[in-house]
């Protein structure tokens, strides 16, 4: 359903993406691990279309998305967990899950409540007086009501206590079984290995490395290499 | 007694026409983060085309949609193909708009001369009422009574709709609302119009207390600075308070220091930008 091929990313003057290509199959739980700044959020901005691609295409349910303005991306199936949360402050939690709100799918407001109880009692407050755990059950919210087909998640569980962790796991789980597919960047070696179905390291702006979940774990050479663990 | 009130009452619908304007100029800022100085010009043309089209029709409220809907277009135009090509670029844009400022001015001299121009009052406040014990016209409490009006219009709009909460959302991080599939251009050209509507409104509404002449693209564009930077940028209660401030301040100033005119308006905005440097109600 996605498709990334051999793109090349620069950031300024930076030359980030050096030839990146990855698939992702619907339903798939792909995780993108790698030290910082090796290009993982790059990735996830060129394919959102902020930071678009200088050379290279991304194809997207079939159609080129590589030049395609950032909201058209979304409003055809990507969604986006930003790392640090990034809630728009003067807008209430409600607010949140209806100003994203789009598309008759799976996700509504009731569905997206059920799922984080945590938001149901804090409706009317104002984001940026939420706890960093309910913060990022509010980013996930408001990407999951515009029934995203792509979810991308840059480093969802960054400063999050165990409990909202878990919680979060809760609703990786539930997306999964519905048959979204998430581009999960961790850096929580052991969140990523539990859900993911297939994971990708990047180091140096390439993907190096693609294994399962379970070989990575015995792969003691390759963490140390490439995660520093 | 009669005297403070009337006065008041003067520097109070002086602030309203301030209001119209500095809310636009405050939307666009808080939203776009382009200081815009065509907004003068806005005022202006949208004043001469209430004036003409006054003069043909006899039509108040005609004249007034005409001018607010006819700057609203420029508004449009000038934020589709000019501005867009610098976003987020505060020197060329500063440029920008400060070009278009003096092309609409030399502009208006050319189609309407350099002769004041006055707009009649609608037939229907062209009298006075009598407030206790004193006269008043009638046309400056709408004007009160209008700019009220708009301000609880502009409040319902930006907290209580789904398109004020996108322009919420994309002030707060335009990055994440694009992300999210929130059209931030379009939101740019609506805001951009909606100001330029809200300016080119004060035009024709004070054209009748004010008068429109060549000058007063700059001299309302001043004031209009003055009201944002002591409301806050970025901020409609701010542009509303501070509207009134500068109203009142300019209003008593004139008839208490006439010779120090805009001494008066400008020493507390100093005062204010000492004390609060993001204005009264201003964030960061």
């Amino acid at each position: 359903m996605l498709s990334v091929r051999d793109i090349h990313t620069y950031y300024g003057d930076s030359y980030v993406l050096q030839g990146v290509t990855l698939e992702l199959v619907p339903g798939q739980v792909v995780a993108l691990l790698g030290r910082n700044g090796v290009g993982k959020t790059t990735l996830a901005r060129s394919i959102l279309g902020l930071t678009p691609p200088k050379r290279g295409t991304i194809v997207f349910k079939d159609v080129d998305i590589t030049r395609m303005p950032a909201h058209k991306i979304a409003q055809m199936g990507i969604g986006l967990v930003p790392q640090g949360r990034q809630v728009f402050g003067s807008l209430t939690v409600k607010e949140h899950l209806q100003v994203t709100a789009r598309g008759r799918g799976r996700w509504n407001f009731d569905r997206v409540t059920e799922l984080f109880p945590n938001l149901r009692s804090r409706m009317r407050s104002l984001a940026g007086k939420l706890s960093g755990g309910e913060q990022q059950m509010l980013a996930a919210g408001r990407a999951l009501v515009a029934n995203p087909a792509l979810l991308v998640m840059d480093e969802p569980t960054e400063g999050l206590a165990p409990m909202m962790v878990r919680e979060l796991g809760r609703g990786i789980e539930s997306l999964k079984q519905v048959g979204t597919s998430i581009l999960l960047i961790e850096q929580q070696l052991a969140f990523a290995l539990r859900y993911a179905d297939v994971v990708f390291i990047m180091s140096k702006g390439r993907i190096v490395h693609r294994c399962t979940p379970a070989e990575l774990a015995a792969d003691a050479q390759t963490k140390a290499r490439y995660l520093g663990i | 007694m009669a005297f403070w009130l009337i006065q008041a009452l003067n520097g109070i619908s002086f602030g309203m026409l301030l209001f119209l304007l500095a809310a636009g100029l405050s939307l666009i800022y808080g939203l776009m983060k382009v200081l815009n100085l065509t907004h003068g010009s806005f005022y202006l043309l949208g004043g001469y085309i209430g004036v003409a089209v006054v003069r043909t029709t006899g039509s108040f409220v005609l004249a007034t949609l005409a001018g607010a809907f006819a700057i609203a277009v420029v508004g449009v135009v000038m934020e589709r193909f000019f501005l867009r090509r610098f976003h987020l670029q505060e020197l060329p844009q500063a440029l920008l708009t400060f070009g278009f400022l003096f092309i609409f001015s030399d502009l208006a001299m050319v189609i309407w001369g350099s002769d004041p121009e006055t707009m009649p009052k609608p037939a229907l406040f062209d009298h006075s009422v009598q407030l206790g014990g004193f006269y008043y016209p009638s046309y400056r409490l709408f004007i009160i009574a209008f700019g009220l009006a708009v301000a609880a219009f502009l409040w319902w709009l930006q907290e209580g709709t789904r398109v004020g909460a996108m322009v919420r959302a994309s002030v707060d991080n335009e990055e994440v609302a694009r992300a999210l599939g929130i059209n931030v251009s379009l939101l740019f050209s609506l805001v951009f119009a909606l100001g330029a509507f809200l300016a080119a409104l004060g035009g024709v509404m004070g054209g009748p207390i004010v008068g429109v002449y060549p000058g007063a693209d700059f001299d309302v564009l001043l004031l209009g600075f003055v009201v944002v930077i002591i409301g806050g940028l970025g901020s409609l209660k701010g542009a509303l308070f501070g509207g009134l401030a500068v109203g009142l301040l300019d209003n008593f100033g004139k008839v208490f220091f006439p010779e120090l005119a805009l001494f008066t308006v400008f020493a507390p905005m100093a005062l204010i930008l000492a004390w609060r440097p993001s204005g009264l109600f201003g964030h960061e």
